[in-house]
């Protein structure tokens, strides 16, 4: 029993924690590993997602065309293991709202755009994803998308047959030959990431390719990636990394420059996977502030029999009183 | 964010990615596990009744509450692993034991309440082992509230925005909604003259359920709205219509025992349409991000003025 007071310490549900896969229970192990994805470089060629989609064989889910922007990927899901997501902003316009549509229209400019942007300038001032020839005056914010791999994973906590599980690396992996497709992991996910495939009926994310980790090797993405935007490496190693290409991006004058997920005391414990940013999270389509859901088992447990007690109590009233 | 709804308050500002969701919906089946909260209800409460019946000497409520609580198991277990994306691996639910799954807890409360309870109803029934039979329905009466209750957490313990933050209400708002539909179950089912602790149980539950419901939307702010918009906002409004109506007939049904039947329907309906809107709300707030974003960036605006409130009262370096 001493094992389950353990698993359910405060700190297996929540807050800072040190070392995930000690607490799930490895004595020895390798160090954290993880992602830094760092979006100011990115340039959208989705390397990542082809990379992972033929390592991994993941099925293709469907070749639509979105026609709201580059990006027809659309989303992480359960066939989808990295995203390439793709913003257009008018430069200097602030974000809110539609971006006005260019007409395309020779010495004509939309509405709003507070800045001009001549033919042949290499970037817009002080922000590395600012584009300029053909789309001048557009800001391009590419992001590769990924699971968290959380230090509390809420994914793996609500699973009922044990089928995610801790890796000794730290990740947050699926068990394709015990999981039944409850799909409990699905709405549990602050993120949106993992997701149940169909046509099979089981859960699927991605594994931070467990496989490759096992051998010593780059996970796939990361070995694709053509401009080091997905970085791989031991967790802490990363976080100092970021922390200093935040701080050269600050010094360049780029001032939106943020870390996302690299914080071990966030709402989730801080990401296995994080981000460096260059708008707010929510533009990326990530939450502003993600809390894992187990913040509030205990809560919800003494709740839950609380009302079970009241029930009782109320079946039991039920017989007093008149004889009819 | 046009919804052709007028609003008192004004539409909050939050941005997105185009407007898509941050969360995924739940894969959940529906009517499968909307009917599996209702029936885990029903079941649950009327395990209660049945000991009740058993102690206070009522054979004909007792007969007719130990056959729904071993129907009602029977059927949401089907329920439950029909909901399953494989189907055939249910057992895996029990090859582990997890606290922090309210999914593994429900297993293990659904199964030892399926057993006791099919054993006491077949007990009775058969007349075979009646000590023994009568002990399994004691069991069941054990784990037929948390198994009415337990549902609570297995929508709250996600990330889904108005089934999370109701964490503290829905337990309470579940719990009521199972004593009006066993209650209101055996109100159709029983004889008319043993039927009052049914109608006392339903009665309380009924009144419980609108006031405790009505509660969580006043504590969910911002959140109330996917329970009040939309299809989930016509099915709340349903099951408010149906158990108000319960409650009427019920009153006037004192010596009409048909009322009193159509009244216990009533109740029974009620409830379940209040567990399609308690799923439906989830869906819905799970496909518009408004319903992430804003409360977050209400949360850290919040945590920012504590910080900075903090702040100003020392002396800052």
């Amino acid at each position: 029993m001493s094992r389950l007071s353990e698993f359910l310490s405060p700190e297996s549900l929540w807050g800072r924690l040190d070392d995930p896969s000690q607490n799930a229970g490895y004595e020895d192990h390798p160090t954290r590993k993880g992602f830094f994805t760092d979006t100011s470089v990115c340039i959208g060629c989705k390397a990542c997602e082809v990379a992972c989609k033929e390592w991994n064989q993941v099925p293709d889910d469907g070749y639509l065309l979105t026609g709201m922007s580059y990006d027809n990927t659309q989303q992480l899901g359960a066939s989808t293991w990295r995203h390439v997501a793709f913003i257009e902003q008018p430069v200097g316009a602030p974000s809110t709202g539609a971006p006005p549509t260019d007409l395309g229209m020779p010495g004509s400019k939309p509405p709003g755009w507070e800045r001009e942007v001549t033919l042949g300038e290499d970037l817009v001032d002080g922000d590395p994803q600012g584009a300029a020839s053909g789309d001048s005056g557009v800001r391009w914010l590419m992001s590769s998308d990924v699971c968290k791999h959380c230090t509390h994973a809420a994914c793996l906590d609500v699973c009922p047959t044990g089928s995610l599980f801790r890796t000794e690396f730290g990740t947050v992996v699926v068990q394709e030959d015990i999981c039944n497709g409850c799909g409990y992991c699905v709405p549990a996910c602050p993120y949106g990431v993992i997701d149940q495939r169909k046509d099979d009926g089981r859960a699927f994310k991605c594994t931070l390719c467990y496989d490759r980790l096992k051998e010593g090797q780059t996970p796939a993405c990361a070995q694709a990636c053509p401009t080091e935007s997905i970085q791989f490496g031991d967790l802490d190693e990363l976080r100092e990394r970021a922390a200093a290409r935040v701080e050269q991006l600050h010094d360049q004058g780029v001032d939106v420059a943020r870390l996302y997920g690299a914080d071990p005391d966030d709402g989730v414990g801080g990401d296995g996977a994080f981000f460096l940013l260059l708008d707010e999270p929510e533009v990326y389509g990530l939450p502003p502030d993600p809390v894992v859901t187990t913040r509030d088992l205990g809560s919800m447990w003494r709740h839950v029999g609380a009302g079970a007690l009241a029930l009782a109590g109320l079946g039991a009233a039920s017989f007093l009183g008149r004889r009819r | 964010m046009k919804r052709g709804e007028q609003s008192m308050v004004p539409e909050p500002e939050f941005q997105s990615y185009y407007g898509r969701p941050i969360l995924k919906e739940p894969t959940w089946k529906t009517p499968d596990v909307p009917i599996y909260l209702w029936i885990g209800g029903i079941a649950g409460g009327s395990s209660l009744l049945a000991e009740g019946a058993a102690l206070s000497g009522r054979p004909g409520l007792e007969r007719v509450t130990r056959l729904t609580a071993a129907t009602g198991a029977a059927i949401g277990t089907v329920a439950l692993v029909h909901d399953l994306g494989r189907p055939e691996r249910f057992l895996n639910m029990l090859r582990v034991f997890k606290p922090t799954s309210p999914l593994s807890v429900g297993s293990y409360i659904l199964a030892p309440f399926s057993s006791l309870a099919g054993a006491a109803a077949a007990s009775h029934v058969t007349g075979v082992a009646p000590r023994l039979g009568r002990l399994a329905g004691a069991g069941a009466a054990v784990f037929g509230p948390p198994l009415a209750t337990y549902t609570a957490a297995l929508f709250s313990n996600t990330a889904i925005p108005v089934w999370h933050e109701a964490h503290r209400e829905l337990p309470f708002v579940f719990g009521a909604s199972a004593a009006a539909a066993a209650g209101g179950t055996a109100m159709m089912l029983a004889p008319a003259a043993e039927s009052g602790p049914a109608v006392r149980m339903a009665g309380i539950g009924a009144v419980a359920e609108l006031g405790l419901a009505h509660h969580m939307e006043q504590r969910l702010g911002m959140l109330a709205e996917p329970y009040e918009k939309g299809l989930a906002g016509k099915l709340t409004k349903l099951s408010r219509a149906l158990t108000v109506t319960g409650l009427g007939l019920s009153a006037l049904g004192q010596r009409r025992p048909w009322l009193r039947r159509v009244a216990g329907a009533s109740y029974s309906a009620g409830s379940l349409a209040l567990r399609f809107a308690v799923f439906e709300a989830g869906r819905e707030s799970a496909r518009d991000p408004k319903y992430v974003v804003v409360p977050q960036r209400e949360r850290i605006r919040a945590r920012e003025e504590e910080a900075r409130r903090q702040g100003s009262g020392t002396v800052s370096v």
